[in-house]
């Protein structure tokens, strides 16, 4: 209880003081996982919906697959993308390794998964929904793709909240193609990691609450917006 | 962009449709002509709604044909005809967003659609509502915005599958109303309904199905005066059939 206290204090200590070193860290999670987000979002939405959509032999291996992809351990994915980006990797000459932009495909690659699956299973309800009158429209199911992105759009913000989460959470992955460079690559997860191992735990539990905070403010500006939005377009 | 050449007449012949061992409908052969609305009558599970599909093409028949009256390859059949749902399939977008979606499908510049869009809003009463959103419409104005769409496209057929059953007296003579205004326009009109009351108030002609089977296709005055089958008297009287 007494650390609980002392991190309370040590976080309202950090947030009053806006300590530059705290702050760059905070603000380095959120542009790392938001970026990453995006760009999963980028693939993830479209190949959810395509396969909501269509129907192919095979269809169910791959959503067995994409559900099972849902679970790939953070350092797994942190692990392929730091074979793929090392020094002798196949990328290597781009020397992402251990920068920000390695940060943000690891999660990537760790999130899409889960927005290509979920947004599956949010959109083939609508599509059960739409699919007889789209085709009376002569829409067939490609055409169908950009129609359920946006009317589902509201089921699919949350899905994207599921991925941030994720993102914003996940530690394995940024610790290993980011290497936790302090000013550079340390983020939030990575961080409180360092502290727990240095034994400094209010200050590591105060970078967790912080980090907490920042994901529910994350999470309410999205519920604002959607709620501002619904309301003019149900 | 109504092109001169007719989709009509409709020739059907040999008609059949099975759902696993379930035969839904047996060789049905008929010819709709372009003119007054065509009603498809019969009890529940004639195989009305199976129909409709297969002459829009949402089904495939499992054996027969549909035959178009257009020269074969010379006109976008599937572009002339559009048919309406007994429970509104409404995109979660605005009224005016809805009304105008088919016809940005068709091809038609943004400005363009949503002219044609208005033009149909108004026809149904609902160009005041344009800026609401669809789903939040009442049952009666949802349906009344599905006819405006359908409208827009400014198709030759028009098929709609009971379009009243879950509406309310006012809304269902709203509906009936547009349908034949429509109808005076020259849009071939294409119903099922299990309410006699409306298919007197509508019909030209009728189609009374049976078990998958099409009875009798009579002009509407000769059918309601005195039906050729006994299944078709049964009907009228209200009694059940099975």
């Amino acid at each position: 209880m007494q650390d609980l206290a002392t991190a309370f204090a040590t976080a309202l200590g950090l947030v009053a003081t806006a300590d530059p070193a705290v702050t760059g860290i905070l603000l380095l999670s959120l542009r790392v996982s938001l970026t990453a987000v995006a760009l999963a979002a980028l693939v993830g939405l479209p190949l959810g919906a395509l396969l909501a959509v269509a129907r192919f032999p095979g269809r169910r291996a791959v959503l067995v697959t994409l559900n099972a992809l849902m679970g790939l351990p953070p350092v797994v994915a942190g692990l392929l993308i730091y074979l793929l980006l090392s020094r002798a990797g196949p990328l290597g000459p781009l020397g992402l390794l251990f920068t920000p932009t390695a940060m943000v495909i690891a999660q990537a690659v760790l999130i899409a998964p889960i927005l290509a699956a979920l947004s599956r299973q949010v959109l083939e309800g609508l599509w059960e929904e739409y699919a007889e009158q789209l085709r009376s429209f002569g829409a067939g199911p490609w055409r169908a793709v950009p129609t359920l992105l946006w009317d589902g759009r509201f089921a699919l913000l949350t899905v994207l909240l599921a991925g941030f989460g994720r993102a914003a959470a996940e530690v394995g992955a940024v610790m290993i193609v980011g290497g936790n460079i302090e000013g550079f690559t340390r983020v939030m997860t990575t961080a409180i990691a360092l502290e727990t191992s240095k034994g400094d735990l209010p200050l590591a539990l105060a970078l967790g609450l912080m980090l907490m905070a920042i994901v529910l403010a994350v999470n309410a500006l999205a519920q604002g917006l959607r709620d501002a939005a619904a309301g003019s377009a149900g | 962009m109504r092109l001169p050449d007719s989709i009509l007449p409709l020739l059907v012949e040999g008609l059949c449709y099975r759902a696993g061992a379930v035969e839904i409908l047996r060789d049905v052969g008929f010819t709709l002509e372009a003119g007054g609305p065509s009603l498809v009558i019969g009890p529940n599970g004639a195989g009305k709604s199976v129909l409709l599909r297969l002459l829009h093409g949402l089904l495939a028949p499992s054996a027969g044909r549909i035959h178009w009256g257009a020269p074969e390859g010379n006109v976008p059949v599937a572009r002339r005809q559009a048919m309406l749902f007994q429970r509104p399939v409404l995109l979660r977008r605005s009224v005016l967003a809805n009304a105008a979606y088919p016809l940005r499908l068709a091809g038609l510049g943004r400005a363009e659609a949503a002219a044609r869009a208005r033009e149909g809003l108004a026809l149904v009463g609902l160009e005041g509502l344009a800026e609401r959103p669809a789903r939040r419409l009442s049952g009666g104005e949802q349906q009344r915005l599905a006819l405006a769409r359908a409208a827009a496209l400014q198709p030759e057929v028009l098929f709609l599958d009971e379009p009243c059953a879950n509406l309310d007296p006012a809304a269902t003579r709203a509906v009936e109303e547009i349908v034949a205004t429509l109808a005076a326009r020259g849009t071939k009109i294409v119903m099922t309904t299990h309410d006699l009351g409306q298919a007197r108030r509508l019909a030209a002609e009728v189609l009374f199905l049976h078990q998958g089977r099409l009875l009798e296709q009579a002009p509407a005055e000769a059918f309601f005066a005195g039906p050729a089958t006994a299944e078709a008297r049964a009907f009228l009287r209200g009694e059940l059939l099975w």
